[in-house]
C-alpha cells in the first residue's frame, strides 16, 4: 500500500487548470522529486499536500488516510519553505523547539530532541544564536531541523537549495540525501534544477503545464524519457526526424534520411509507437562518438569544459549542429558514428 | 507564488469593515452637513427655513474676504516654500552624512513633542517687543529701539508656523532620500557625474515623492489654523481659518462659516492637485 | 568639502528648532510674572501653582482620558484595516485607503467643525467622547501609514509555518503575529496618543464642558499673570517626553541583545 496516493488531483485559480488530473503514488521512505519549469504546478501540488491549497476535485490521502478535510496544522506534514520562513524573533533553539511546545514534553526531553536535530543538521552549539545572524545554508539546516524534529510522516521541501551558491548547493545535497537515508521519511521535493531532481531522488515526477508527463527513476528519465518534453528537459540531447520501417520482437528498423538505416533495440522504441510511426530519434551528446568513418561533419564549436569538452558539429542536411560530448576528434576530418544501443526513438507529436 | 484568497476575502471585509464605517461616520456624514448648512440661513439660535446660495455670495462677493483668501494662501505657500527649503538640507545631511541616524532624528522630533500652542507662544516671547531678539540686539548696541517689524504681521506667523511643521517635512524628505538604492549614486559617478550633478540628476529627483508629500502635508494644515495668526500675526497676520473660528464662536453665524469652510477646501484642493500635477510633469520633463 | 558646511547647517538648524523650546524651561524658572528680558532670579513657585491648580489638573486627566481611548481604538482600526488590506486580495483597497487617509488633507479646522455640525444637528452633546470622535479621525491615518508599512515587510510564510508546525489559527496569531506586530502596535500608540495629547484645533470645537490640557493652555494665554504656571507645566511635559524616549530606546535595545535561552 502506498504512503502518499494522490488521485485525480486538479486545481485552478479561476483559469486554466494549475494542476490537471494529477495521480501519483508514493511509497513510504522514498526521496521522491517534483521537477518541471516555473509555472507546471508541482508547487500547488506541494501546497495541496501541506493543506495550504485545496484541490477542486481529487483526493489526497497520506497512510490510508484521506486529508482533504484536514487543516494544515493538524497534517501529518512538515513543510521547508523556500523562503525558510525562520521566526526572526526567536532564536535557533526556539525555532527548531516551535511545533514540539503544543506537545508540553519535559524541558529534559525536549532539550534532547532539538539538540539531537542539531547534531543531524549538524549546527550543534547554535540553539543560542539569533536568527538574523545566520548564514544562508545555516537558515536552510534550521528550517529542515524545524520541520523535521516533529518526525512528520512526509517532509515537503519546496526549492530547498535555490538560495545558495553553487557549492553550498552540492554540499547540502549530499547532507540532505543522507539525512534522509538516515531518518528514513518520505521526503517530497519540489525543485526546477533537473541535476538536483537526479541526483536526489529515488524517483522523480516531472510535470509541465499541470499534468504529470512522466514518473521514473533518474536513469530511467535521462534514458528512456517517453516524450520529447521530457527528454528536451532532462540534460541535453538531439534530435533526429526518423520513420519507423519495422518492428519485430528484439529490433526495430528505423531509416534516418542521411543519417542512415539504423536497427536499434526494439525495447528503445517508447511505447505506442508502430512500425510506420513518424518519430524523433535521440541520442545524448555523450554517446554520440568521432571516428574515422562515419557521417561527415565540420566542427563549429569546441568547448573545454576540464574533464571532457564539448563541440557543435554541422552535418549535411541538418540547420541545427549536433552536440557531441567526449574529447577531442582525430586530427583530419570529423566524422560521427550513432551506436544503435543509445538512440531512443520518441514519439514525433508531444 | 500567489496564495488565492479568494475563499477568504469575505474575512478581509469583515476586518476592513469598522475602519471604513467609522471614519465614514465621523467624515462624510459631517461633510454632508457641512455643505448642507452652508446652504441655510442663521435664524436666532437656528436655521430659517429654506435653502439659499446667499452665504456663498458673501463668501465670494465680499472683497475683504477674498484678499483674506488670498493672504491665507501666500502665507501657507510661503511658509509651505520655507519649512521645505530649509528642512532638505537638514534631511540629507541625515540620510547621506551621519551614521547616528536615530539619534539625530530623535534629536529632530524631540521639540514636537512639547504643546504646540507653548511653542507658538514661545516664538511670541522670541519676537515680541521685549523679547529674546531685541533684549538681545539691544543688549549688544547693534539697535536702540527694539524691532517692532518682528511680531503682529505675516513675517511672524511664517516664521511660527516654519517652525511648528518642520518635522513634518523633515520626515518624509528623510524617507524618500534613504530609499534610494546607493548603488545608483555609484552608476552616475562611474559614468562621469560630479556630486553636484548627481545631486541634480538623481538624488532630487528620486526624492521628489517625499518632498511632494511633504509640501501637501504642511500646506493644507496650515490653511486651517488659526492659533498661530491669532496669536503672532495681529490684524495684518490674519488668515481664513480665523473669520471661520469667529463665525461658529462671536458672530454666530454657523451657514456663513460653513460656506467658508467649504470654499476654503475647495480651494486648497485645486492648488494642492494642480501643485502635484504640474510638479509631477516637471519631474517627467526633467528626465 | 560640502560636508563641513552642510554639518555647520545641520546644527544650526537644530538650533533653530530647540530655541523656542528652551524658552519653556527658561521663564518657567523666572522670578517674575512678565515673561521678558531681563531675567529676575531663580525660583520654583511656578511649579509648587501647579499642585494647586485644580483646573489645570482636571483638564490634564481629560487630556491622558482622551488619548488613551484614542490611540487604543485607533491603533485597533488602523491594525484591522491594515491587516485586511495587505492579507486580502480585495477589490477597492485603492479608493478604501485614500478614504480612510483623507483627514490628512482636510484642515483640521473643518473637521472639527463639520463633526460639531453633526452631534448639533443629532442632539447629541459636546463631550469628551465626542472629542474622542474627532481624534480619531486625525489618528486613524496615522496608525494605518505606521501598521501598513510594518505588515509589508512581513514574510507571509511565517505564518503558514506556524500552521504547518501544529498551531492553529488563534495560537499563531499570538505566537508568530502578535510578537512580530509588536513594535509597530508600540509605535502606533505612542504617535496616535502624542498626537491626541496635543491636538487642539478639532477639541477646540468640540470641547463643550469638558476642557483638555490644549484647550486649557489656551484659555490661560490671555491671562499674563497665569503664564508663569503654564511654562512651567510645559516644561515638565517636555522633560518626561524626553524620559519616555529614552526609556523606550533602552528597552528596545535590552531586547536585542537578548542572551541565549536553552543553550
Amino acid at each position: 500500500m502506498s504512503f502518499l496516493v494522490i488521485t485525480h488531483v486538479r486545481k485552478s485559480f479561476g483559469g486554466a487548470p494549475v494542476v490537471d488530473n494529477v495521480s501519483l503514488q508514493v511509497p513510504r521512505g522514498e526521496f521522491f522529486a517534483l521537477l518541471g519549469p516555473s509555472g507546471c504546478g508541482k508547487t500547488t501540488l506541494l501546497r495541496m499536500i501541506a493543506g495550504f491549497e485545496t484541490p477542486d476535485s481529487g483526493t489526497i490521502a497520506i497512510d490510508g488516510e484521506t486529508m482533504n478535510a484536514v487543516p494544515p496544522h493538524q497534517r501529518p506534514t512538515n513543510m521547508v519553505f523556500q523562503s525558510y520562513a525562520i521566526f526572526p524573533h526567536l532564536n535557533v533553539f526556539d525555532n527548531i523547539a516551535y511545533g514540539l511546545r503544543k506537545l508540553r514534553l519535559p524541558k529534559d526531553s525536549l532539550r534532547a530532541k532539538v539538540e539531537a536535530m542539531l547534531a543531524t543538521v549538524r549546527l550543534e552549539g547554535l540553539g543560542g544564536r539569533a536568527a538574523d545572524q545566520l548564514s544562508g545554508g545555516q537558515r536552510q539546516r534550521v528550517a529542515l531541523a524545524r520541520a523535521l524534529v516533529r518526525a512528520p510522516k512526509i517532509l515537503l521541501l519546496d526549492e530547498p537549495l535555490g538560495a545558495l551558491d553553487k557549492r553550498l548547493r552540492e554540499a547540502m545535497q549530499l547532507e540532505l540525501r543522507a539525512i534522509q537515508r538516515k531518518v528514513g521519511i518520505t521526503f517530497v521535493l519540489v525543485t526546477h534544477d533537473q541535476e538536483e531532481a537526479l541526483s536526489l531522488s529515488d524517483r522523480v515526477a516531472v510535470m509541465e503545464g499541470g499534468k504529470i508527463l512522466q514518473v521514473a527513476s533518474p536513469r530511467q528519465l535521462y534514458e528512456r524519457p517517453v516524450s520529447r518534453a521530457v527528454a528536451d528537459f532532462i540534460g541535453e540531447i538531439n534530435f533526429f526526424h526518423a520513420t519507423v520501417r519495422e518492428i519485430t520482437a528484439e529490433t526495430a528498423t528505423v531509416n534516418a534520411g542521411v543519417l542512415g538505416v539504423f536497427a536499434l533495440p526494439a525495447a528503445n522504441l517508447a511505447p505506442g509507437i508502430k512500425a510506420g510511426d513518424h518519430i524523433l530519434l535521440a541520442i545524448r551528446p555523450e554517446h554520440v562518438r568521432f571516428s574515422a568513418q562515419g557521417v561527415a561533419g565540420e566542427i563549429l564549436t569546441s568547448t573545454f569544459l576540464g574533464e571532457r569538452s564539448h563541440f557543435h558539429v554541422r552535418i549535411p542536411g541538418r540547420t541545427k549542429p549536433v552536440a557531441v560530448s567526449g574529447h577531442a576528434p582525430p586530427a583530419g576530418a570529423a566524422h560521427l558514428v550513432f551506436p544503435p544501443e543509445n538512440l531512443i526513438g520518441l514519439p514525433s507529436n508531444r | 507564488m500567489v496564495a488565492d484568497r479568494g475563499r477568504n476575502s469575505h474575512e478581509g471585509y469583515v476586518l476592513l469593515a469598522p475602519t471604513l464605517a467609522v471614519m465614514g461616520l465621523a467624515l462624510a456624514a459631517p461633510l454632508l452637513l457641512m455643505a448642507i448648512t452652508s446652504l441655510k440661513t442663521q435664524n436666532g439660535l437656528g436655521f430659517a427655513d429654506g435653502w439659499t446660495l446667499a452665504q456663498y455670495g458673501e463668501v465670494l462677493g465680499r472683497a475683504s474676504y477674498r484678499a483674506l483668501f488670498l493672504r491665507s494662501v501666500l502665507i501657507s505657500a510661503t511658509v509651505t516654500l520655507v519649512t521645505v527649503g530649509l528642512a532638505y538640507p537638514m534631511a540629507y545631511f541625515v540620510a547621506f552624512h551621519t551614521r547616528h541616524k536615530f539619534i539625530w532624528l530623535v534629536a529632530l522630533t524631540i521639540p514636537f513633542w512639547t504643546s504646540y500652542l507653548l511653542r507658538v507662544f514661545a516664538w511670541k516671547i522670541i519676537l515680541g517687543f521685549n523679547g529674546v531678539i531685541n533684549s538681545g540686539l539691544m543688549k549688544l548696541h547693534l539697535i536702540d529701539q527694539p524691532l517692532s517689524f518682528l511680531l503682529y504681521n505675516p513675517f511672524a506667523v511664517v516664521v511660527t508656523l516654519a517652525h511648528a511643521w518642520a518635522a513634518f517635512a523633515i520626515l518624509p524628505i528623510y524617507l524618500s532620500l534613504e530609499k534610494i538604492d546607493r548603488s545608483l549614486l555609484e552608476a552616475a559617478s562611474d559614468l562621469g557625474d560630479s556630486a553636484v550633478r548627481r545631486f541634480l540628476r538623481i538624488t532630487l529627483p528620486l526624492s521628489m515623492p517625499g518632498v511632494i508629500g511633504a509640501a501637501i502635508l504642511i500646506f493644507v494644515p496650515t490653511t486651517g489654523d488659526f492659533v498661530t495668526p491669532e496669536l503672532v500675526g495681529g490684524t495684518k497676520g490674519t488668515m481664513i481659518a480665523n473669520l471661520i473660528e469667529v463665525q461658529f464662536n462671536a458672530a454666530g453665524n454657523w451657514p456663513l462659516g460653513a460656506a467658508l469652510s467649504l470654499v476654503s477646501m475647495a480651494m486648497v484642493a485645486v492648488i494642492a492637485g494642480l501643485f502635484v500635477a504640474s510638479a509631477r510633469a516637471a519631474t517627467k520633463a526633467a528626465r | 568639502m560640502k560636508n563641513r558646511s552642510l554639518s555647520v547647517y545641520a546644527f544650526a538648524y537644530l538650533a533653530f528648532l530647540y530655541v523656542p523650546v528652551l524658552v519653556l524651561p527658561v521663564f518657567s524658572f523666572n522670578d517674575s510674572q512678565f515673561i521678558a528680558f531681563p531675567l529676575s532670579g531663580f525660583t520654583t513657585r511656578w511649579y509648587a501653582g501647579l499642585a494647586a491648580d485644580t483646573a489645570l489638573q482636571h483638564a490634564l486627566g481629560n487630556s491622558l482620558k482622551v488619548g488613551l481611548v484614542t490611540s487604543l481604538l485607533s491603533t485597533l482600526l488602523g491594525l484591522t484595516a491594515a491587516k485586511a488590506v495587505i492579507h486580502y486580495r480585495l477589490r477597492g483597497t485603492g479608493p478604501a485607503l485614500a478614504f480612510i487617509s483623507l483627514p490628512l488633507f482636510i484642515p483640521d479646522i473643518v473637521l472639527g467643525i463639520s463633526l460639531l455640525l453633526l452631534l448639533s444637528a443629532v442632539g447629541l452633546p459636546l463631550s469628551l467622547a465626542a472629542m474622542v470622535m474627532g481624534h480619531l479621525l486625525v489618528c486613524v491615518p496615522f496608525a494605518l501609514t505606521v501598521l501598513i508599512a510594518r505588515f509589508e515587510g512581513f514574510d507571509k510564510n511565517l505564518e503558514e509555518a506556524s500552521t504547518d508546525l501544529g498551531e492553529n489559527g488563534w495560537m499563531t496569531f499570538w505566537r508568530v503575529t502578535f510578537p512580530l506586530m509588536l513594535p509597530g502596535i508600540a509605535a502606533s500608540l505612542l504617535l496616535t496618543f502624542v498626537t491626541s495629547f496635543d491636538e487642539f484645533l478639532v477639541a477646540y470645537f468640540l470641547s463643550g464642558t469638558e476642557a483638555t490640557l490644549p484647550i486649557y493652555i489656551w484659555g490661560q494665554l490671555r491671562f499674563p499673570e497665569r503664564l508663569p504656571t503654564v511654562l512651567a507645566l510645559g516644561a515638565i511635559i517636555l522633560t518626561v517626553s524626553v524620559a519616555l524616549v529614552v526609556l523606550a530606546e533602552y528597552v528596545r535595545n535590552l531586547g536585542v541583545k537578548k542572551v541565549m535561552v536553552g543553550a
